[in-house]
């Protein structure tokens, strides 16, 4: 018998070290003889922390929110019981979660110990690397990877055997095979999973990549706060190598690769290539031109190649069942499957990995069983500060890279984060607009001023001081920052923008010309009023800080407009539901 | 206090940063390792003072100008010292579309601190990120202190009160 204890960051922060401490303390008292092992992110975010119990034939039960004050009815009817404990264990409504996907990227997360290499070896790892370098040429691996149609899931989509063929064809013997782990898109977390869940899929990723394009050193750009994703990479690392897995003459191949992790200190900028290039070599992390493109001229002026760590995840799986099996999931065009972090208004929120072109609703409902307390579905923001909010009325919407880029929002790293009818769609953009402000490096005028500009433009319309004019010269700016920014960040920053005018343009309106905001979310547009359900218990009196509520004990109150700061205390404290917002 | 190089101008004691000399050893022929020597110095110190930029720049022999520009760049790097605990305020799209706001107020009111500023007391700073990157439990805000980290999720503008006042009163 096993207990499996998920500890990625999620279950860490729902107090999963706790849990395991318990399960430690218990059977030791107890004088059990039964290993409490670790594992990955499962997925589930939204039931950490769970627990695996594995009985001796192998056989699972997976508990749930199991916090430290649950574990001891585990052990008393489980572990020395030897029957399921009851009203612990995940419901079968929650198994569809991960019954629904199709997991290629997150094939190990959950299931094995990311610190025991023997796990992953067990589960077939370090066969595609040995079978690339014994037995493939550079040029059949990346052939492979061509026929599997894989492209990179970092934002661009750019197909991955073609950057490898650009670095391969780059004259020169000393090249470069870089990581882009600096996962700076809020909202996405499928990275951090895949290093703390199964960080050898990226490692052997890298060699087989190194081994294409002719790399011997490998070098992994991951975020600092990350320090669980570093912790468990170092431990990777330092046993891929003392298997031989990375070192001198890789599987006897007379191949030699190896890897050294640079921690990136907090720049979203450094998602672009020559960016991230520039961080690596110890400068201010801001984008030159392109050409030359680090294929040809990248860290150190020397061939470099960078993918991020969900192409990288998928190489082994790739080169172990070979480029036609991917290519058998998804469309014709986006092959494969894509990991997707949901989040935000949803039921049930986590990791998903699902073929290209499902529809988007089967995501939202089908998956993520929709929004949280029923309410009601109003759009999915995609692709981070980069992407742009989807409507309901678009949910049919295959999620692919062509169909997601014909609605104004971009695949991207994969973020999904879902609202609902209390999320203001102007206050979303004014959101991005104030993270891409902030992020940008500052080389180009119209990125560093013109996010200014329309920030002030959002913030003054949320505030109810919103001009006759200002959507139009919303778009103007946003026509010129497209044209005016050299990189990615400057060249998308207003697409959070422009795609909830093209859908919400309505809400704009609201906002300047009739002062309200659709939503009921801008503080600075609301009136709270009294409704005659007020029994005149006067809490909400006692409660307002500014004094504005007057009215006597046992009848109806009343709130003064004129001294109402809008903080919403008395509807937070009404036990009658006689406040209304509007 | 004086500099036994007449060279440096920092007024800094010659032992003052006794502690970064292995890591300078370290790093001082690889070039392209100022982040992460400026990532130990924060390790070590907590911030990044102008004491130590100048340290740097005399034993790499890149100008302070340059490092400064750098430690400005990234928001990992602090110039200015923190308090005992650090609040990392998780401002994702996530937490934000969760009400990520709200807990920043209760922050406020309950500390009196904005971003990026540290009690009278010295025992909290607040610093809002951009992403923790635990999206399935927004509101999330992580608290460090030394080497310890502590997650929290879910909160409401009442929890998020109850953490603070439970840390203050240990400290008390």
């Amino acid at each position: 018998m096993k207990v499996v204890v998920g500890q990625g960051s999620c279950g860490v922060a729902s107090g999963a070290r706790k849990t395991a401490a318990e399960f430690e303390r218990l059977i030791s008292e107890k004088g059990l003889n039964i290993e409490v092992a670790k594992t990955g992110c499962v997925g589930n975010c939204y039931l950490e922390p769970i627990v695996d119990v594995y009985d001796d034939k192998g056989a699972l039960t997976r508990y749930v929110k199991v916090q430290p004050d649950r574990v001891s009815d585990i052990v008393e009817k489980h572990l020395i019981g030897g029957e399921p404990a009851e009203g612990h264990a995940i419901m079968e409504t929650d198994k569809m979660f991960i019954d629904k996907q199709e997991r290629i990227v997150l094939r190990n997360c959950g299931l094995i110990n990311p610190e025991d290499i023997e796990e992953y070896i067990a589960a077939g790892g370090y066969e595609a690397t040995k079978k690339a370098v014994t037995s493939m040429t550079p040029e059949e691996v990346i052939e492979e990877i061509k026929v599997s149609g894989l492209r990179g899931r970092g934002g661009a989509g750019f197909p991955t055997w073609f950057k490898w063929n650009a670095a391969r064809q780059a004259p020169g013997t000393e090249k470069y095979m870089v990581c882009n782990a600096d996962e700076g898109d809020p909202g996405a977390f499928m990275d951090r999973s895949i290093l703390e869940g199964d960080p050898h899929s990226l490692i052997e990723g890298m060699i087989i990549g190194g081994y294409a394009i002719g790399a011997s050193e490998g070098l992994i750009y991951v975020r600092a706060e990350y320090p669980l994703a570093i912790h468990r990479l170092e431990i990777a690392m330092e046993q891929a190598r003392e298997k031989g897995f990375l070192g001198n003459n890789i599987f006897e191949s007379g191949y030699n690769f190896d890897i050294r992790i640079k921690a990136g200190a907090g720049a979203f900028v450094c998602g672009e290539e020559t960016a991230l290039i520039a961080s690596l070599e110890g400068e201010r992390g801001m984008p030159r031109l392109k050409p030359p493109f680090p294929a040809q001229k990248g860290f150190w002026q020397k061939p470099t190649n960078i993918n991020n760590v969900e192409t990288f995840a998928n190489i082994p799986w790739i080169i172990a069942h070979g480029g036609a099996a991917f290519g058998a999931y998804g469309t014709p065009q986006s092959k494969g499957t894509k990991v997707f972090a949901l989040a935000g208004k949803i039921k049930k929120g986590g990791l998903v990995e699902v073929p290209m072109g499902l529809p988007l609703k089967e995501v939202i409902y089908g998956i993520g069983d929709g929004i949280k307390d029923d309410k009601e579905f109003k759009a999915v923001q995609m692709g981070g500060p980069s992407g742009g909010c989807i409507p309901a009325s678009l949910a049919d919407t295959p999620v692919d890279y062509e169909n997601i880029t014909k609605t104004g929002a971009i695949v991207g790293f994969g973020g999904m984060i879902v609202m609902d009818e209390t999320t203001c769609m102007v206050d979303m953009a004014r959101y991005f607009l104030d993270f891409t402000r902030k992020e940008s490096c500052g080389k180009c005028n119209y990125c560093r001023v013109g996010t200014k500009r329309m920030l002030e433009i959002l913030e003054r319309i949320t505030l109810g001081e919103g001009k006759d004019g200002d959507i139009e010269l919303l778009e103007e700016l946003a026509s010129k920052i497209k044209d005016g920014s050299m990189c990615g960040l400057g060249q998308t920053a207003p697409n959070p923008v422009l795609t909830t005018i093209k859908y919400f343009r309505n809400e704009y309106e609201d906002h300047i010309y009739k002062k309200k905001c659709t939503a009921h979310s801008c503080k600075e547009l609301l009136t709270f009023t009294i409704t005659d359900k007020c029994t005149g218990c006067t809490l909400c009196s006692r409660k307002c800080p500014v004094n504005a509520i007057s009215g006597e004990l046992k009848k109806l109150h009343e709130i003064d407009q004129r001294l109402c700061i809008k903080c919403g205390k008395c509807e937070e404290v009404c036990r009658f539901d006689a406040i209304i917002r509007d | 206090m004086t500099c036994e190089n007449s060279s440096c101008q920092c007024g800094c004691s010659s032992n003052a940063f006794a502690e970064l000399a292995p890591v300078m050893e370290k790093y001082a022929n690889t070039p392209g390792s100022l982040i992460p020597i400026l990532q130990k110095v924060q390790d070590i110190y907590g911030y990044i003072s102008i004491d130590a930029i100048n340290y740097i720049s005399e034993k790499i022999g890149v100008k302070p100008a340059k490092i400064y520009g750098v430690a400005t760049f990234y928001s990992q790097f602090r110039l200015k010292p923190i308090g005992k605990y650090l609040i990392m305020l998780c401002k994702g799209t996530a937490c934000h579309v969760n009400g990520a706001d709200k807990i920043e107020e209760a922050i406020n009111e309950e500390l009196n601190i904005r971003d990026g500023e540290t009690t009278e007391d010295g025992l909290f700073t607040l610093n809002n990120m951009a992403c923790l990157g635990c999206c399935s439990l927004a509101p999330v805000m992580m608290i460090r202190s030394g080497s310890e980290d502590e997650t929290y999720g879910n909160l409401t503008k009442d929890s998020t009160k109850k953490v603070l006042n439970e840390i203050r009163n240990r400290e008390a």
